[in-house]
């Protein structure tokens, strides 16, 4: 513990240098090769097996599995990456302890699962490490396919269309690429520039054109796009944040988590990141229990996460509230913020005790907050965009949306559970989709 | 705790655990060790005359693996010891006086002829050992040279050495029998008739354990070349019990006494020798994978095992399954079994349906919900899904009562017995009488 995690109110620099380190490493480190090979070995080869049904890109995971236990690595990599372009990143976040790991037959035996995301990441790894790129371009067909968003959905997608010839353009908002895996993952999830180096391996199929500062509706219209290209595909997730509505919301050191994740995966150096001695997170999901455990691995001295329902209604797995909890976060559920105290800048942040109907109790709590993370939810901005479903782009099982030419896929679309794993898997779906009208 | 003693051809030990004639044996430091880890008794690595074989520099060993890394099978190219006759009988004799009341058997083989084996044999009755083995089984290395297997391999080479062996000491002789031949009765039968007071087997089988695919040389590799070795461990249990039980169940070696060797890993493992008539068991790879240490959960094993038995000697396991091992044409056609899945214990992995739509009869059916059941119209019983089945006892193989309707057959389950022998469908069928 540093010097100064009591010093009040928001500062950078609370812990030493050892400790940030050790806070931002890896939180699975990688297999070593004797690891995977016993990790391997406890996979019986299901028959049409669990795992796979429970993956959204249908990975075939026996047979990578068996490709690790015989010594092939590379191979269990192409099996991976075949049905799953970004495998590397799903492997470091993907909650597979409610997917494929939950659905291991030898969970249901043992209560241990086979180590899937970890032996996925030991065979993506070692592929990509080398620099090789598996897969290649089919012939050109002359086709332009415009991708709006170069986060995992539009960049699943525009590979999948450069590999079968299309030549593909991705425009995205920001500076960089990799959307909510460069900007919206917890820093300890993936280490060392991983996402930047997963779309420069992800780029060298060719037939990809990067854009980058280039925003939907603010510098090109959907209307040029459908003009200009043979096909569009909308990936640009969900660029707005809901609001709490409560009195004193816009006090300073209320933020947006989201923002609050994203300054700290730019930072060049972690303990450059102010924070406060006491945070309160608001929300359920896995965006708020990133934000906790990383105010919390930033030296904050109270950190609690406020959930209105209970754990089990909690979006956030079992295993990220159970992380959570063993870094110190401490956990308040049936609980709604009423009022952000504080003069100018929040002091402290007042919840009312809800039932299970969320109907109120009348019992208030008042939390001390240098800063308040808001994480309830995302939502799409734009206009102009085909019919929604709800608050998202209503869009078919392939992704097609209610204009023709038109496909979306990732956070902004109707469907998926908002997983990196999700939105590849629509990505992949939608650019076979665009494929077969292109090709017709 | 049950009383393990076993007296093995007037050879008396405190178990009938053994250690077989191989590397652990090779020197007193690894036999005092052994003893004081509580074996009952040792078996000598091989003497041969001076001047000593030599090994080879590189490895001596080469392995089959299971899961995890298990050793399932060991492949040996090492050969008789390397070291001074008088060196080991001088081992030999303060060891044997050391522990008095564990069997100290003495390995041997030396040429074909009558004079090496008059000279030998004096000199290790000298030590006090309790008897005599003959190395007529490895098959690797001595053979080349006339001896070990090139022996074992014809039965009139093994009684007639026997014989002389007999003739020329009052020890106790075993005659260690190679698997590496057709029937293995037939050098038991000249061990016999030669005088052998027991033959002891399996010595290990002629291998080659993996080939290096850079290389392109077997294993293991010797500056570029490989030698066939000889496979021992866990994977020739089943060869080696095999062995045991065509003498076992020999009327014309009814009596012979057999040392059970070949894969013996567990207290069960040895058990299950004995049942097939083995009067005790040399036990080497196991001890070689996992250190002396072992004898240990053997002895508490079988005791215990005993101990639920009621048994008070290890000699009312020996031979008790015996009389079960039968031909192919004495099963009982007229018996027939299901497999049951039990619902509770199923991981719902799948492997009982792929082996059995894929490989078999199609008898187990596969719902949406990963619910595997049987298809008794189907099922054949072969046990095919009883042993791939990750877990242990959630499929069995359950008789169906005389009197039911087999659904597969359409016909009633008969109470009585009826083998091939009179089956209408085999043309040389007898009327039953």
């Amino acid at each position: 513990m540093g010097s100064d995690v009591f010093q009040p109110g928001i500062s950078a620099g609370r812990l030493d240098a050892e400790s940030y380190a050790d806070h931002f490493s890896d939180l699975h480190p990688r297999l070593d090769p004797h690891e995977a090979i016993v990790a391997a070995d406890r996979c019986y080869f299901c028959h049409d097996a669990p795992c796979i049904t429970a993956c959204p890109t249908d990975i075939d995971i026996p047979l990578f599995i068996r490709q690790i236990a015989t010594g092939t690595p590379d191979a269990a990599a192409k099996t991976i990456l075949t049905q799953n372009i970004m495998g590397g990143m799903c492997a470091r976040v993907c909650p597979t302890e409610t997917l494929c790991e939950e659905a291991c037959v030898r969970e249901a035996a043992e209560g241990k699962p086979v180590l899937i995301g970890q032996l996925q990441r030991y065979a993506t790894d070692h592929l990509q490490e080398q620099g090789i790129h598996p897969f290649s371009r089919a012939a050109v067909t002359g086709k332009t396919v415009a991708v709006v968003g170069a986060g995992p959905a539009g960049l699943s997608c525009a590979h999948r269309l450069a590999m079968l010839g299309h030549e593909v353009v991705v425009m995205d908002a920001r500076t960089k690429p990799g959307g909510l895996n460069e900007y919206g993952i917890a820093t300890y999830k993936t280490t060392d520039g991983f996402a930047q180096a997963e779309v420069e391996w992800l780029l060298k199929i060719g037939g990809i054109t990067m854009q980058y500062g280039v925003a939907l509706g603010r510098d090109v219209t959907l209307e040029k796009l459908k003009t200009e290209y043979d096909a569009v595909f909308l990936g640009m997730g969900l660029g707005g944040v809901n609001a709490l509505d409560v009195e004193g919301e816009d006090r300073d050191g209320v933020v947006d988590a989201v923002d609050f994740i994203a300054g700290l995966r730019q930072a060049s150096e972690v303990a450059e990141v102010p924070i406060g001695r006491d945070v309160v997170v608001i929300g359920g999901g896995m965006t708020a229990v990133d934000a906790a455990v990383q105010a919390k691995l930033l030296g904050a001295l109270n950190v609690t996460l406020v959930y209105r329902r209970g754990r089990a209604r909690m979006n956030a797995s079992v295993f990220e509230q159970d992380l959570a909890a063993s870094k110190g976060v401490r956990i308040v559920t049936h609980a709604v913020p009423v009022a952000v105290h504080g003069n100018g800048a929040v002091r402290e942040i007042e919840f009312e005790y809800v039932d299970d109907a969320m109907k109120g109790t009348g019992q208030m709590l008042r939390l001390a907050a240098d800063q308040v993370f808001k994480a309830i939810g995302q939502t799409l901005e734009g206009e102009e965009l085909p019919a929604l479903e709800g608050r998202k782009i209503r869009v078919s099982d392939m992704g097609q949306t209610s204009v023709k030419g038109i496909w979306a896929g990732g956070d902004c679309a109707s469907g998926g559970d908002d997983l990196t794993v999700t939105a590849v898997a629509e990505g992949r779906d939608a650019a076979m989709d665009i494929h077969s009208a292109l090709t017709r | 705790m049950a009383d393990l003693t076993s007296n093995f051809i007037g050879i008396k030990s405190p178990n009938p655990f053994w250690l077989a004639s191989a590397p652990p044996t090779d020197k007193e430091y690894n036999v005092r060790r052994a003893y004081d880890a509580g074996w009952g008794g040792v078996v000598w690595k091989t003497l041969g005359l001076d001047p000593h074989v030599v090994n080879v520099n590189g490895p001596r060993y080469g392995a089959v693996y299971g899961a995890d890394r298990r050793l399932l099978g060991l492949n040996n190219i090492e050969l008789i010891t390397d070291r001074p006759l008088q060196t080991n009988l001088d081992e030999i004799k303060l060891v044997k006086r050391d522990y008095p009341d564990r069997a100290m058997v003495v390995s041997l083989m030396v040429p074909c002829e009558e004079d090496p084996w008059k000279y030998i044999l004096p000199l290790v009755e000298d030590t006090g050992a309790d008897g005599v083995e003959l190395n007529f089984g490895c098959p690797h290395g001595m053979s080349e040279r006339g001896m070990g297997s090139a022996v074992g391999q014809v039965p009139e080479y093994i009684e007639m050495v026997t014989r002389w062996v007999k003739s020329h000491t009052r020890m106790p002789v075993i005659v260690k029998l190679t698997p590496n031949i057709a029937d293995i009765r037939k050098p038991a039968a000249a061990a016999m008739v030669g005088g052998a007071d027991a033959v002891s087997l399996i010595n290990t089988i002629n291998s080659i354990t993996s080939v290096d695919l850079d290389l392109f040389a077997p294993e293991p590799t010797i500056d570029g070349k490989g030698a066939h070795g000889g496979y021992c461990g866990p994977a020739v249990k089943p060869i080696a019990l095999n062995m045991v039980a065509e003498i076992a169940r020999d009327p014309e070696l009814h009596g012979l006494p057999i040392s059970g060797i070949g894969g013996v890993t567990t207290w069960r493992d040895a058990a299950e020798f004995m049942a097939l008539g083995a009067g005790n068991v040399q036990v080497c790879t196991a001890a070689m994978t996992y250190g002396f240490k072992i004898v240990q959960e053997m002895i508490s094993g079988l005791s215990e095992y005993m101990d639920d038995k009621g048994m008070t000697s290890v000699d009312e396991i020996v031979g008790r399954a015996v009389p079960n091992v039968t031909d192919w044409n004495q099963l009982n056609l007229n018996y027939v079994a299901k497999a049951v899945i039990n619902q509770d214990l199923c991981i719902s992995c799948g492997r009982c349906f792929a082996a059995c739509e894929d490989t078999s009869h199609q008898a187990i059916a596969m719902s949406e919900d990963r619910t595997f059941s049987v298809i008794d119209e189907e099922c054949v019983a072969c046990n095919l899904c009883v042993n791939v089945c990750p877990v242990e006892d959630c499929i069995t193989m359950e008789a169906m009562t005389p009197g039911e309707t087999d659904p597969r057959t359409g016909k009633v389950v008969q109470r009585d017995y009826a083998n091939w022998t009179t089956h209408p469908n085999n043309p040389s069928a007898k009327a039953a009488e």
